[in-house]
C-alpha cells in the first residue's frame, strides 16, 4: 500500500484515492500526421519501463481530481518526491 | 536419462529411494553455444527443449539468474484454457492446450494436468453478450466452449452463489471443459529434465549482465561468471524483459507490473473446477493439496518488487466471498506477487529484433503459464529458422508500429 503525497492538496493520502497515469514527461507530437509509423508507434506504446528511478503521473481521483507527477523507485516502491505537472523532477537517475 | 515408470519406482524402493539419478546435471558453461536462452522459467526451458527435440540444436545453454522455475512459473495460479477471442491468439493458446494434453507422456514426467474445466462468469448483460461472442468465435476456431446458465453453473460448482439478490448476480458463464490446471513446478522440472537429457546445459545462479554485439549481430552474453559466446540469444525473461532488452539497445512496448496471488489453508475437496470472473475480479481453483488458489488483479503501477498493494488482494477476496459465501471462513495461508510484463494489447511478443540473432519472447502479461508449451514450441521454431513460426507471425513486435494489434483484454481474464 502506497502513501502518496498530493502536491496540490499538500497531504499524504492512501493509494486507493489515486489512479495511475503511466510514465510522465512524454510530449505529444505537435504534428502527428508528419510522423512515420515507427515514431507514432513509439509515442503510443513504447515506454522506458525503468527498473529503479521512474517518473510517473498520478491522478488524485477522489481528492482534488488533478494530475501530478511522482518520482518513484520501482524496486523498493519508495516515492522520492511528488511535483506538479509542468515542473521538472529534482531527483533523477543521473543525480541519485 | 533413466525413464520414470512403475518398474523404476519399484526398483528404487528396494534401495530406499536413495539411488535415483539426478534429475539434471549442473554443468560448467562451455565457451560457446549455438543458442543461449536467457531465463530458466517454464517458457525458456520449453524453448530449449523444443530447440533440441524438434530442431536438433543441442548445443544450447539456458542461463538463469536464480533457480529453474523460480520466477513467475512458481507464482502463477496454474490455470490453463484457450478460449481467447481473436483467431491469432486462440490458435496459439489452443496449440498450447493440445501440447498440454500429451505433455506428461511426452516428457515422461507427471505435470498433473487436470482438465477440470474453466468457467468465465458473466454478471451483466454486456458480459453475457461478450461471452456469447467469444464462445461463438471459439467454436468457429474449433475450440470447445459453451454458454451455460446459472443453474448449470450451480451443478458444476455447487458452492457458488447464484442468487439474483447478490451485488453482482451471476447471469451465466462460458464453459471450456478442456481447460483446467497443472502442477506449475512440474512443468519447469519436466522440461528441464527433458532438455538436459537432450544435451542442453542448464546454468543456474548466473545472471546475464550484458549482451555483446559486433556489427549489429549478437556474439554472446556477459554474465556474472564471465563471457559466454553464442550465435543466437533468445530472451524469455518475463518481468525483466525491458531490462534485458536495454542491454542490447532494444526497446519493448511492455510495462512490468506486480500481479498477486494467494492460497488458503488446505481444506477438503470442495471445488473441482476453475471459476473466473472478470467483472468482480477474482479467480479461484483448488489444488490437489486442498488449498484454494486465488488470483488477484494486476497492480496499477509499474514495479519490479515482486509484491503489490494490499487493497488489490482485499478486493479480490471480497469478490471471492461474494461468489462463494462459504469461503468467508477459510483462513488464508500465504500471499505473494510476481512481476508480469504487460503489453498494450494483452498479447505476447514472439519476435526477431533489430539486432541480428537476438530474439524476444515476452509480454505474456498475466496469462503466460497456460501458454508454456505452445510458447516454447513456436519460439523454438522462430529461433531455429530465423523466421517466425506461422502461429507466431502475428505476434511480431512490428505490430506496435503497423497498428495490427490483437486486442485480448476481454479474454485475458485479468484486468490491466
Amino acid at each position: 500500500m502506497l502513501l502518496i503525497h498530493c502536491p496540490h492538496c499538500q497531504e499524504y493520502r492512501d493509494e486507493e484515492e489515486f489512479s495511475y497515469g503511466g510514465e510522465a514527461h512524454i510530449v505529444r507530437p505537435l504534428e502527428p500526421e508528419a510522423l512515420s509509423d515507427e515514431e507514432w508507434g513509439d509515442y503510443l506504446f513504447f515506454r522506458t519501463n525503468s527498473r529503479g528511478i521512474h517518473h510517473e503521473m498520478w491522478y488524485h481521483l477522489v481528492g482534488c481530481r488533478r494530475y501530478f507527477n511522482a518520482t518513484r523507485n520501482t524496486v523498493t516502491y519508495e516515492i522520492l518526491e511528488t511535483y506538479k505537472t509542468g515542473t521538472q523532477p529534482t531527483i533523477t537517475g543521473a543525480n541519485l | 536419462m533413466k525413464k520414470y515408470s512403475a518398474f523404476s519406482l519399484f526398483k528404487n524402493a528396494l534401495s530406499y529411494h536413495e539411488n535415483w539419478q539426478k534429475v539434471w546435471r549442473s554443468p560448467t558453461p562451455k565457451k560457446d553455444y549455438d543458442v543461449i536462452v536467457v531465463g530458466g522459467g517454464g517458457h525458456g526451458l520449453a524453448t530449449a527443449y523444443y530447440l533440441a527435440k524438434v530442431h536438433g540444436i543441442t548445443n544450447i545453454a539456458v542461463i538463469e539468474k536464480g533457480y529453474l522455475g523460480g520466477g513467475n512459473t512458481a507464482r502463477n495460479t496454474t490455470i490453463i484454457r484457450s478460449n481467447y477471442l481473436w483467431d491469432e491468439a486462440s490458435q496459439l493458446y489452443d496449440l498450447s492446450l493440445k501440447l498440454w494434453e500429451g505433455l506428461s507422456q511426452e516428457l515422461n514426467y507427471n505435470v498433473m494436468f487436470s482438465q477440470r474445466g474453466v468457467l468465465n462468469l458473466g454478471h451483466n448483460l454486456q458480459d453475457m453478450r461478450d461471452i456469447e461472442r467469444r464462445v461463438n468465435a471459439n467454436r468457429l476456431n474449433g475450440i470447445d466452449g459453451e454458454v451455460v446458465s446459472p443453474e448449470r453453473i450451480k451443478e458444476i460448482a455447487p458452492l457458488i452463489n447464484i442468487s439474483r439478490n447478490s451485488r453482482y448476480p451471476i447471469l451465466g458463464a462460458s464453459w471450456q471443459p478442456r481447460g483446467g490446471t497443472a502442477r506449475h513446478d512440474a512443468v519447469a522440472w519436466g522440461y528441464a529434465r527433458g532438455a538436459d537429457a537432450l544435451g542442453v546445459d542448464l546454468i543456474q545462479q548466473t545472471e546475464v549482465t550484458g549482451i555483446r554485439r559486433k556489427d549489429g549481430a549478437v556474439v554472446g552474453v556477459e554474465t556474472t561468471h564471465g563471457f559466454i559466446g553464442a550465435r543466437k540469444v533468445a530472451c524469455v525473461t518475463a518481468g525483466n524483459s525491458s531490462v534485458v532488452a536495454a542491454m542490447a539497445g532494444v526497446r519493448l512496448p511492455v510495462e512490468s507490473r506486480p500481479l498477486q496471488a494467494l492460497v488458503s489453508e488446505p481444506v477438503k475437496p470442495c471445488l473441482d473446477t476453475v471459476v473466473m470472473s472478470n467483472a468482480v475480479h477474482g479467480y479461484i481453483s483448488q489444488s490437489d493439496k486442498g488449498d484454494l488458489v486465488i488470483g488477484a488483479g494486476v497492480d496499477s503501477y509499474n514495479g519490479y518488487g515482486q509484491r503489490g498493494s494490499f487493497h488489490v488482494v482485499e478486493h479480490t477476496i471480497q469478490a471471492i466471498c461474494e461468489l462463494f459465501p462459504a469461503f468467508s471462513r477459510v483462513r488464508m495461508n500465504r500471499q505473494w506477487g510476481g512481476i508480469v510484463d504487460t503489453c498494450p494489447d494483452a498479447c505476447p511478443i514472439i519476435s526477431k529484433t533489430s539486432v541480428k540473432g537476438l530474439y524476444f519472447n515476452c509480454g505474456w502479461g498475466t496469462g503466460g503459464f497456460k501458454a508454456t508449451p505452445g510458447s516454447g514450441y513456436v519460439f523454438a521454431d522462430t529461433v531455429a529458422n530465423d523466421h517466425p513460426h506461422p502461429l507466431a507471425a502475428a505476434f511480431n513486435i512490428d505490430r506496435f508500429n503497423t497498428g495490427a494489434l490483437i486486442d485480448e483484454h476481454g479474454a485475458a481474464g485479468v484486468a490491466h
